[in-house]
């Protein structure tokens, strides 16, 4: 058994401990928001928010995380940069297929929350996640967006 | 197309079915087969299946069958909240035809597209609209059903104002609607749509429904949101990757590393059987499974077993030295004459009295599709003898015809569940041995219970079906004036249609497409198709033949434009000149851009150049423009400026993001992609080795629409062809090198 905090919430979770962060969330937890694309840490589709840092939930191991602070998806919007991001989001227009706009969204409330007015340097060298629709355009202009609201 | 013998795959998915050869040899080997009987490199693509006539067979009134999209009940469901749920003839993956369905459904029905709820809709003879059969694809979506949903939606208006005539008792040309409700203004009453729905379905349908004039359009047309937004914005939007089913087992599986290998010896069977959450190991076509309570144990568990791969006596297996580089040169290698795709005038003479002679050969690897979303399916079988089915596909009845045949049922028994795509840019479809919905079946019907099978992007980019290998072989010629006057081209290889539908005939349209059929005015050409076949998986990829072929051709356009000492814009402009759609946008694409010129320029004392090229894919006409540097023999694009004429624009916003999204994808296919084989076996199996653009190489890109009010033509696919040559034309403006192979970043480039 671990027990993990997953959006303010402990959670027991029976697991091995090796067993990655994205599969205890999508599996055992049922929170499919997070996304599995690549597995070895080069999409960026199951990030996630480990106290407050941007973090590639697939090669996490879930012990690893064991005493912090896990934030998905599911509660972005709980957060004020989070919820500033989505409707950035949304109002930018960003998704196409939006496989991979979960991980797009809380990377960009990670780079929000340690940096509030980002250049388009700081955008290009924290937005790495991957877009196969090519909606790259519409991220940064969102996340200029989301910084100036 | 003056000459031009044969259609591109726009035209042959565009064909009603009736025109469309089946070759017997495809279907006699669809029933030949049994479960998973499937030779490793035949898998098809399957029959396209009929519009059957269901109810044809009655007398009288039931003798009339139901045209395809004219049954209100069987596509419009209304909430007494106000939503209306509408079952979509297609499959959202990104290119907003939830959205588009919903406009002009909306438009006509008289509710705001935001109140729609759009899911694809189950197999069925209602949902054939695309000239008789159903597909998601050929960017044919909102231009084969545009008229038909329509009428649909006029059709559902016209039933609902009858109903409330009745029920208010007044004259029908006293009510109006507003969006959702039906108005009587004399006597200030109204009532919702939802409360009117069931007298409505009652009711004899108009077959003539009127229809609203489109100069009150207030969402066709317009830049309406998307439907899907916010769910896609928070984690909510559920893809085949995300379904649960109850007392679900998940399988993992590692495929043979060869095509055409099958698993023997599992010398560890017992330990793996002993790990954690383990239910069972299967031996499968190609492949082994393992099926656990969660995926991650499964796939460990997969992962552990040592398998030893024998060869099989399998035709379609891949050869154990078949390598890329050696399908290249076997492509190189053949100089047969093939068959004709476009003949015009006499070539001979052409090139006898042409002033300057080129030759050029032109290639493009195999790539894969790369959706962010790996593949997956459910199966479940229940016990009144009915397979649900929940798999990502662009055709939902032939995943039907194909998994009844595989699970042994009647089609009517098979609930196919189409979820929205994490992109697909073509690679759902049928793909047999390219897709894990038949492990999905087999072991669901192996273990008497619902399976759900995923796979690791490891083993997506091993089984992928790929782009198939591009190789063609140019002779042109410019006269005195510099101008060209002849050109010769061969398409040496195999596509995705001549494989899957069209074996007997000649030319395969996907190995010409955006070769033959080009506007320029050319005294004399001729384009060849030779036939040589790839033993490879291969398939359709976002914009099919197009997506290299405008390449090939517009590259050599440039080379014979500097055989002929011409400026390769003023070239095209004047080779348009009896083609004045395409001239128009030409013009635009160059006005877009701040005026042409090609440069090489210098920018903040970087040196820089222009591209230009022009594409005609999928009934839609695109002019593109690249600049670009080169910094550390890099190629760095810093803008796109496309033009594109659909004829009309349903939805200015979707397709400028469609746009968007196709530009990113042809940049990500000219720079960076490439599948190469060595032994048999495909060399990249994730995004470590095969890059995909990232945000910090995306240009900017400027989109023009350009509304000619020519026929609808697509607008998911078109914006792809004229990437990868504009940059590569580019490239040359500035550093005068000619690169004739893709990717461009293989290229040495002297920093210039
Ligand atoms: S799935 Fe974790 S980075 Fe791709
Ligand atoms: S929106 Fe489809 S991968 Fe990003």
């Amino acid at each position: 058994m671990l027990e993990l905090s997953i959006n303010g919430q402990t959670r027991q979770v029976d697991a091995e401990g090796d067993t990655p962060l994205l599969w205890v969330l999508r599996d055992n937890l049922g929170m499919t928001g997070t996304k599995y694309g690549c597995g070895i840490a080069q999409c960026g589709a199951c990030t996630v928010l480990v106290d407050g840092t941007a973090t590639r939930a697939c090669v996490t191991p879930a012990e690893s995380v064991v005493g912090a602070k896990v934030v998905t998806i599911e509660a972005v919007e709980r957060d004020p940069v989070g919820a500033k991001v989505v409707e950035a989001w949304v109002s930018r227009q960003v998704a196409q297929c939006g496989y991979c706009q979960s991980g797009q969204v809380m990377a960009a409330t990670a780079l929000l929350q340690q940096t509030p007015k980002p250049t388009d340097e700081d955008i290009a060298g924290a937005m790495t996640n991957l877009c196969r629709c090519g909606t790259y355009n519409a991220i940064a202009a969102a996340v200029r967006q989301a910084a100036t609201a | 197309m003056d000459g031009m013998i044969n259609p591109g795959t726009e035209d042959f998915l565009g064909t009603p079915l009736s025109d469309v050869t089946i070759p017997e040899a495809g279907v006699a080997n669809l029933s030949r087969r049994g479960l998973f009987g499937v030779g490793a490199g035949a898998l098809l693509l399957g029959v396209m299946v009929k519009a059957r006539p269901a109810r044809a067979q009655g007398e009288g009134l039931a003798a009339a069958a139901p045209r395809p999209g004219t049954q209100v009940a069987a596509f419009l469901e209304f909430h007494p909240d106000g939503k209306v749920r509408l079952l979509s003839p297609f499959v959202e993956g990104g290119q907003g035809i939830a959205t588009a369905m919903a406009q002009i459904v909306g438009e006509e029905l008289d509710v705001d597209p935001a109140q729609f709820i759009v899911d694809c809709a189950p197999p069925g003879a209602d949902y054939l609209v695309v000239n008789g059969r159903r597909l998601t694809g050929g960017s044919l979506s909102v231009r084969s059903s545009y008229a038909t949903m329509r009428q649909l939606g006029a059709t559902a208006r016209n039933l609902i104002v009858r109903a409330a005539a009745a029920r208010l008792d007044v004259p029908e040309a006293e009510l109006t609607t507003e969006p959702g409700k039906v108005v009587h203004k004399a006597s200030s009453r109204t009532v919702p749509y939802a409360e009117l729905v069931e007298a409505a379905l009652k009711l004899q349908p108009s077959e003539v429904a009127a229809l609203r004039d489109p100069a009150t359009f207030r969402w066709i047309g317009k830049p309406v949101p998307r439907i899907d937004i916010r769910d896609k914005s928070t984690g909510r939007a559920q893809y085949a990757i995300d379904l649960q089913v109850e007392n679900m087992l998940q399988g993992a599986v590692t495929h043979a590393p060869r095509l055409g290998q099958e698993p023997g010896a599992l010398a560890n069977e017992a330990e793996v059987r002993a790990m954690p959450g383990v239910h069972s190991v299967h031996k499968l076509p190609g492949a082994v499974a393992v099926l656990a309570d969660r995926w991650w144990r499964a796939r460990k568990a997969v992962e552990a077993l040592q398998v030893t791969w024998a060869d099989a006596p399998n035709p379609n297996a891949l050869p154990a030295d078949f390598s890329s580089a050696g399908m290249l040169a076997t492509l190189r290698a053949e100089k047969g004459a093939g068959a004709p795709a476009e003949e015009n005038g006499d070539l001979a003479a052409a090139f006898a009295g042409a002033a300057k002679t080129i030759e050029a050969e032109y290639d493009a690897p195999y790539i894969a599709h790369a959706q962010l979303e790996p593949p997956s399916a459910a199966a479940r079988f229940n016990v009144d003898g009915t397979l649900d089915l929940w798999v990502p596909n662009q055709a939902p009845e032939m995943f039907q015809a194909t998994a009844a045949r595989m699970a042994g049922l009647e089609p009517g028994k098979v609930k196919v569940h189409s979820p929205i795509l994490g992109g697909f840019f073509g690679r759902h479809f049928l793909y047999e041995a390219a897709a894990p919905y038949p492990q999905a079946i087999a072991l669901a019907k192996a273990v008497n219970r619902p399976v759900k099978v995923l796979w690791t992007r490891e083993e997506e980019f091993l089984r992928d079906g790929y782009r198939p290998m591009g190789f063609v072989r140019f002779k042109g010629a410019v006269g005195a004036d510099g101008m060209p006057v002849a050109l010769q081209a061969a398409a040496i290889g195999e596509g995705p249609i001549g494989r899957y539908f069209t074996q007997s005939q000649p030319v395969d349209s996907s190995m010409v497409e955006g070769i033959a059929g080009k506007p320029y005015a050319i005294a004399a050409k001729r384009v060849d198709c030779v036939k040589v076949k790839q033993p490879t998986i291969i398939s359709f990829w976002r914009s099919v033949g197009h997506s290299m072929n405008d390449f090939f051709y517009e590259s050599f356009l440039d080379e014979l434009a500097t055989a002929g000492g011409k400026d390769p814009f003023e070239m095209r402009l004047a080779m348009l000149g009896d083609k004045p759609r395409q001239a128009t946008l030409l013009r635009e694409v160059a006005a877009l851009s701040g005026g042409w010129k090609r440069g090489p320029f210098e920018v903040d004392g970087i040196r820089r150049a222009r591209g230009v090229a022009m594409a005609s894919p999928f009934g839609s006409e695109v002019a593109t423009i690249a600049e670009v540097s080169i910094t550390g023999g890099e190629i760095r694009v810093h803008d796109l400026w496309i033009a594109i004429d659909p004829g009309r624009a349903v939805n200015p916003a979707i397709i400028e993001a469609q746009v968007q999204s196709a530009a990113a994808i042809g940049l990500s296919s000219s720079l960076l992609e490439e599948i190469t084989y060595d032994a048999g076996v495909p060399q990249q199996r994730n995004y470590d080795t095969y890059p995909i653009l990232p945000l910090a190489r995306m240009p900017r890109i400027h989109v023009k629409v350009v509304e000619s009010g020519a026929a609808l033509g697509g607008v998911g696919e078109p914006g792809v062809p004229g990437v990868p040559p504009a940059v590569a034309n580019a490239v040359a403006a500035l550093t005068g090198q000619r690169i004739r192979s893709l990717p461009l970043s293989k290229a040495r480039l002297g920093s210039s």
